[in-house]
C-alpha cells in the first residue's frame, strides 16, 4: 500500500513540469523576524500561503506588471505593484495591525489537515449565534451536516448520513472519549469555547484517527499570539424554554512569554414547547469552564489546558414507555401522554453528565520547517442517566465512569515542496459501571488499550497541483467483565462458541471476561488541482476501519425510550469503508459553486436491527440485535453563494444521501431525508453594519426506509386483539423559516456591542424530525424569540 | 546532537507515561448488580368461601429471553362473586423481595387494570390510595355464565388517576408506563 502510494507520487512528479516563465519567491516574517506561517500571498491572478517558515514562492507569471498582495491575520495587509521581467525575490515584513484590538484573531499553525478533501470550517461569528445552543445544532450550519435528536437538548451530528463512534470528535487536539456510542449521548462540549470548527466528511484526517468512517469535527479553541487583552460576553433570553445563557471569556495573547484564554458559561432553561404543548420536562441546565496558559519562547512552547463540562438535561416525560402496548399507545395517540404547565424542574427521566478534560502539550521548533510536538491528556467522564422508577428515583439507573489517559507524539516537517508528518499515540480508557445502580447496565466494565501510528505526506508539484497520502495503523485491545443471565448467554448461542470466556458461575448468571484485540490500517490518498480561472478539483479516496464499540458487542437489555431489548453481539467483525469523494469548486465574480459528490462502501456495517419478540413480566418487547451488513452511501452535496451586489447575499445548500443494506437490499435505516437550505441576507455597514437574515429549511420526508414495524397484543374491549405498531414510517416533510438581525454599536474605547435578535420556526410549523428519537411521542419545538446581547471588549 | 536529545527525552517521557497508566490491574471483578427494578411474578388469587383459585405468572430470569410461566390452578364457577388479591414479586433475589407493600405505600403511583371480554364477567376495586382512588391490589370479581377467555392484568406506574375512565378502570386514558402486563386464561364454568 505504502510503497504503491510513492509510485504514484514518483509518477505524478514526471509527468508534470511547468511552463515557467517567471517565478516570484521569498519570505515573509513578523517585525521581530520570526518566519510567519500561513501568510496569504496573492500576485496577479495567483495565490499561496507561505509555509512553516515564512517562505512562499508561485509560478508560471507573465512577463508586466502584476499587483501583490500579502495578508497575514492580525498584521496590516501590503498591497503594491511590481513589474516582473524575470525571476524576482521578493521578501515582506509584516507590521501588526494593533488599531483593530477587538478583532478576533485564530491561531493558525496548521493550515489545513488535508488538502485534498475541501474541509468546512465554521467561524466564531457563526458559532456565536448558536451559543445557546449545542456542537449538534451548530454543525448543522456544514452542508451534509445532519442531527440525530432526542429530544431538544440532545444532538448529535450526522456527517453524510453516518454518526455516533464513526463521527470522532477533537477538541482541542484530545479525543472526546465520552459514551459517544449511545444514540442519546451527545458530545460533551460547551459551544463557546470554540474558536474555529472545522468538518472533515470522510477518514482523511489520519493524524487523528483512523475509525472515522463519516468524518471528523475538529474543534480549535479561540486564541491570539498577538500582546493583547481581548474579551467578550454574550447574553442570552429564548422565549422558547424562557431560560438563556451567559458566557464570558478573557483571551491574552502573547507571541513569546505567557498567554492564556478562559471561558466560562452558564445555560439555564425551562421546558421547550411544542406548538400545541408544552414538552414537559426537557429543561436543562449546564456550566462550563475551560482555560489554558501557554508560555512561548522562539524554539519551544508549552500549554496547560483544563475544560469542565456540566450539564443535566431533562428528558421528555412521556417518552418513558414501559412496553410494546405504550408504544402503540403513543404513536396513535399523536400527543404526549404527560403535558404538564411550564416548569423549571427537571425532573426523571434525566441525564447528568459531567467532563473533565485536563492536558499538557508541547511543540518544540527544532528549526523553520521541523517541529516536535507532545501531548498527554486526562479525560474523566462521569454519566448518571435517571429513569422513573417504582422505589429509588434518585438512585441513577446507570451510573458510568469513564477515564482515559492519551499521549501523542507528532513530527512535522516541510522539505521544499513536501510536507511530512508522522506520528505516534498511545491511550488507554477504563469504563466501570456501578452496580449499586439496581439496574443491569447496558454498557459492562472494560479497560482499553489502543496504539496508533501514522505517517503523512503531501507533495506540491507545482502551485496548481498537490497530492497527499497517508497511512495509518492501529491497535487495540479490550478487555471486559460482565454478567450475562445464563438463559440469554444460551439463547445467544454463545455456548457454542465462547465458552472458554467464563469465568465464574453466580446462581442464574455467568460471569464472563471477553477479550478482543484489534489490528488495522487505515489510508488515505488525493490530490488537489487548481485551474487559473478559480476553478478547484478536490479527489480524495480513504480506507478506514472501525471496531465494534461496547455497545455494539455488550448491550443487553431495556431501552426504555423505544421499549425495546437491545442485543449486542460478541461475534461481530470490524467495520471498514472505502470512501470516494471529489469536489468541485468554481468561483465566478459573483457566484460561487461546489459540488461534492460521495461514495462510501461499507462492510460489515454494524447496525440495529428488529429480530423478534421477546415476553416478559412487563409485557411484551421487541428485540433489535446488532447486525452486520454491506452498506453503500451514495450521495451530493451542493451549496452556491450569489453575491447579487454590495447589500444581497444569496445561498443554497442541498445535502442527498441514499443508504443501501446491498446484502439485504433494503435502505438503511436512519438517513438523513433530502433537505434544501435557502438564505437570503442583506447588509449594510453604514447603518451600525446592519445584517438580516431570512432563512429556509425545507426537509422532505425520507421515502427509503427499512420496514421494522411489528404486531403486537393489545387489549380492546375486553378482548386481545393483534395490532401493527408502526415505528418504520418517517414523518411527511416540514418546512420551517428563521430570521435574524444584528446591529453592532460601539461601547467605551474600542469595544463593540452586538444586538441580535432571531426567530426560529417564525410560522410556529407543528412537525417531526424522522432523526428524533422521541418522535413517536411528542412534535419538535415551536417558535423561539432570541434576543442576544453580545460585548466585545 | 540538542535535537537527538529532545527527541529521545520526549519519547522515553511519553513511553513511560503510557507504560505506568498501563501497569495496574486494569480489569478488576465488577460487583453483580442486585435487580431491584424486576418483577418476576404476578400471583393473583380469587376467593369464594372455601374456594380459591390461584393465578400465576412467572419470569425467573426477569427481562431475559425466558418466557413467563403462567398457571391457573383450576376453574372458576359460573355466577360467582370472588374476592382478588394481588402479589407482586421479585423472584431474581434470595429471599424473594415482596414488592406489594411497596405498591400500596406508593398507591397514589400505581393502579392495576383488570381487563376481559364482557362474557367473563366485571371487576370492581375494593381498595382505595390516599385519595380516595382505587389502586387494585384487591378487588372483586363477578362471573357470568360459562365462558372462556384471556384476563389481562396491567400494572401501570404514575397513571393519571383524575383522567375520564381511569377510577372505574378504563386503562385508555391512563398514559403512565407498563410495570406488568400478564395475561391468565380463564375457564369460568
Amino acid at each position: 500500500m505504502f510503497k504503491v502510494n510513492w509510485i504514484v507520487l514518483l509518477v505524478f512528479l514526471l509527468c508534470v513540469n511547468g511552463f515557467s516563465q517567471n517565478t516570484i519567491s521569498g519570505k515573509t516574517s513578523s517585525q521581530d523576524l520570526l518566519p510567519l506561517a500561513g501568510t496569504h500571498i496573492h500576485i496577479g491572478k495567483k495565490s499561496t500561503s507561505s509555509t512553516s517558515n515564512g517562505t512562499y514562492s508561485i509560478k508560471n507569471l507573465p512577463n508586466g506588471t502584476i499587483s501583490v498582495s500579502v495578508s497575514y491575520v492580525g498584521f496590516k495587509t501590503i498591497d503594491t505593484i511590481v513589474n516582473v521581467i524575470g525571476n524576482l525575490n521578493l521578501n515582506f515584513t509584516l507590521k501588526p495591525n494593533t488599531a483593530k484590538l477587538n478583532e478576533v484573531i485564530v491561531t493558525h499553525l496548521e493550515t489545513s489537515v488535508t488538502k485534498s478533501v475541501l474541509e468546512k470550517k465554521l467561524k466564531i461569528a457563526t458559532i456565536e449565534k448558536y451559543s445557546n445552543q449545542s456542537l449538534g445544532d451548530v454543525l448543522r450550519e456544514v452542508t451534509g451536516v445532519s442531527s440525530l435528536k432526542t429530544g431538544s437538548a440532545i444532538v448529535k451530528p450526522i456527517i453524510n448520513g453516518l454518526f455516533g463512534s464513526r463521527v470522532p470528535i477533537l477538541n482541542n487536539n484530545v479525543r472526546l472519549e465520552d459514551q459517544q456510542w449511545g444514540t442519546e449521548h451527545a458530545p460533551s462540549f460547551d459551544v463557546n469555547s470554540a474558536g474555529k470548527i472545522t468538518v472533515i466528511k470522510g477518514a482523511s484526517g489520519l493524524q487523528y484517527s483512523g475509525d472515522a468512517i463519516g468524518g471528523l469535527v475538529i474543534i480549535e479553541p479561540l486564541s491570539s499570539k498577538k500582546d493583547t487583552l481581548f474579551g467578550k460576553t454574550i447574553l442570552n433570553f429564548d422565549s422558547n424554554g424562557r431560560g438563556g445563557s451567559l458566557t464570558s471569556s478573557l483571551h491574552k495573547g502573547n507571541l513569546l512569554g505567557f498567554s492564556w484564554n478562559a471561558v466560562g458559561t452558564l445555560k439555564y432553561m425551562g421546558d421547550r414547547t411544542a406548538p400545541k404543548y408544552v414538552l414537559s420536562n426537557s429543561g436543562s441546565r449546564e456550566s462550563n469552564f475551560t482555560g489554558d496558559l501557554k508560555f512561548a519562547k522562539t524554539n519551544f512552547d508549552v500549554t496547560t489546558y483544563y475544560s469542565f463540562y456540566n450539564a443535566k438535561i431533562g428528558i421528555l416525560s412521556a417518552s418513558h414507555i414501559g412496553n410494546a402496548t405504550d408504544l402503540y399507545n403513543a404513536i396513535r395517540n399523536q400527543k404526549p401522554f404527560i403535558v404538564n404547565d411550564f416548569s423549571y424542574n427537571i425532573k426523571n427521566p434525566k441525564q447528568e453528565v459531567q467532563h473533565h478534560i485536563a492536558k499538557l502539550n508541547s511543540n518544540y521548533f527544532i528549526n523553520e520547517a521541523t517541529t516536535l510536538s507532545f501531548q498527554y491528556a486526562f479525560q474523566f467522564n462521569k454519566r448518571l442517566e435517571f429513569d422513573v422508577r417504582r422505589s429509588a428515583n434518585d438512585t441513577p439507573a446507570l451510573d458510568l465512569t469513564l477515564t482515559t489517559h492519551s499521549g501523542n507524539l507528532d513530527f512535522k516537517k516541510m522539505w521544499h515542496d513536501w510536507s511530512f508528518k508522522s506520528g505516534f499515540s498511545a491511550a488507554n480508557q477504563r469504563n466501570v459501571a456501578s452496580s449499586f445502580t439496581g439496574i443491569k447496565p447496558l454498557i459492562p466494565d472494560y479497560s482499553k488499550l489502543d496504539f496508533g501510528w501514522y505517517g503523512i505526506a503531501n507533495h506540491r508539484f507545482s502551485d496548481t497541483f498537490s497530492i497527499d497520502s497517508g497511512l495509518r495503523f492501529d491497535y487495540s485491545n479490550i478487555n471486559a467483565s460482565k454478567y450475562y443471565l445464563k438463559s440469554r448467554w444460551t439463547e445467544r448461542n454463545y455456548n457454542t462458541q465462547f465458552n472458554h470466556l467464563i469465568i465464574g458461575d453466580f446462581g442464574t448468571e455467568w460471569l464472563v471476561k471477553p477479550k478482543f484485540n484489534f489490528q488495522n490500517v487505515s489510508g488515505s490518498i488525493g490530490f488537489l488541482k487548481e485551474f487559473d480561472n478559480d476553478f478547484k478539483w478536490y479527489a480524495n479516496m480513504s480506507l478506514a476501519t472501525r471496531n465494534p464499540n461496547p455497545s455494539e458487542f455488550f448491550s443487553d437489555g431495556l431501552h426504555h425510550s423505544l421499549g425495546t431489548i437491545e442485543l449486542g453481539d460478541l461475534g461481530l467483525q470490524k467495520e471498514q469503508a472505502i470512501k470516494i469523494s471529489t469536489t468541485f469548486q468554481k468561483k465566478w465574480r459573483y457566484f460561487q459553486l461546489e459540488v461534492n459528490p460521495y461514495l462510501n462502501k461499507i462492510q460489515n456495517y454494524m447496525f440495529l436491527k428488529p429480530t423478534g419478540f421477546e415476553t416478559t413480566t412487563r409485557g411484551a418487547f421487541p428485540v433489535w440485535e446488532y447486525e452486520q451488513t454491506n452498506a453503500e452511501l451514495l450521495g451530493i452535496d451542493l451549496e452556491t453563494q450569489w453575491n447579487i451586489n454590495k447589500n444581497w447575499l444569496h445561498t443554497f445548500a442541498l445535502a442527498y444521501v441514499n443508504g443501501h443494506d446491498v446484502s439485504n437490499n433494503e435502505p438503511l435505516i436512519d438517513m438523513p431525508p433530502l433537505n434544501v437550505n435557502n438564505k437570503i441576507q442583506f447588509s449594510k455597514k453604514e447603518w451600525h453594519e446592519l445584517l438580516l437574515e431570512l432563512k429556509s429549511d425545507l426537509v422532505f420526508r425520507q421515502n427509503s426506509f427499512p420496514n421494522n414495524n411489528f404486531n403486537t397484543n393489545i387489549v380492546e374491549n375486553g378482548n386481545l386483539e393483534s395490532v401493527l405498531v408502526d415505528i418504520s414510517t418517517p414523518p411527511p416533510s416540514y418546512h420551517l423559516l428563521h430570521f435574524y438581525s444584528e446591529m453592532k454599536f460601539k461601547t467605551f474605547k474600542s469595544g463593540t456591542a452586538t444586538l441580535a435578535f432571531s426567530v426560529n420556526n417564525i410560522m410556529n410549523t407543528d412537525y417531526r424530525d424522522y432523526l428524533n428519537r422521541l418522535r413517536f411521542f411528542a412534535s419538535e419545538m415551536g417558535r423561539n424569540l432570541q434576543i442576544q446581547l453580545k460585548i466585545n471588549y | 546532537m540538542k535535537t537527538f536529545k529532545t527527541i529521545f527525552l520526549s519519547v522515553s517521557l511519553f513511553v513511560s507515561l503510557v507504560f505506568t497508566s498501563c501497569s495496574k490491574d486494569d480489569n478488576p471483578t465488577p460487583q453483580q448488580v442486585i435487580e431491584e427494578e424486576v418483577i418476576t411474578t404476578v400471583t393473583t388469587v380469587l376467593r369464594n368461601g372455601t374456594q380459591t383459585i390461584t393465578l400465576t405468572s412467572r419470569d425467573v430470569d426477569g427481562d431475559g429471553p425466558t418466557q413467563p410461566v403462567v398457571t391457573v390452578s383450576g376453574n372458576l364457577s359460573a355466577n360467582t362473586i370472588y374476592t382478588g388479591t394481588i402479589t407482586i414479586l421479585n423472584e431474581t433475589v434470595t429471599p424473594a423481595e415482596d414488592i406489594t407493600e411497596e405498591i400500596l405505600t406508593k398507591g397514589l403511583e400505581h393502579q392495576f387494570f383488570f381487563q376481559a371480554p364482557t362474557t367473563l364477567g366485571s371487576f370492581t376495586y375494593t381498595d382505595a390510595d390516599s385519595a380516595g382512588k382505587p389502586i387494585g391490589l384487591s378487588f372483586s370479581y363477578t362471573t357470568l355464565n360459562a365462558a372462556t377467555g384471556n384476563f389481562t392484568l396491567v400494572l401501570r406506574h404514575e397513571p393519571n388517576k383524575s383522567a375520564s375512565g381511569v377510577a372505574t378502570g378504563n386503562i385508555a386514558n391512563a398514559g403512565g408506563s407498563t410495570d406488568a402486563e400478564v395475561i391468565y386464561p380463564i375457564v369460568v364454568q
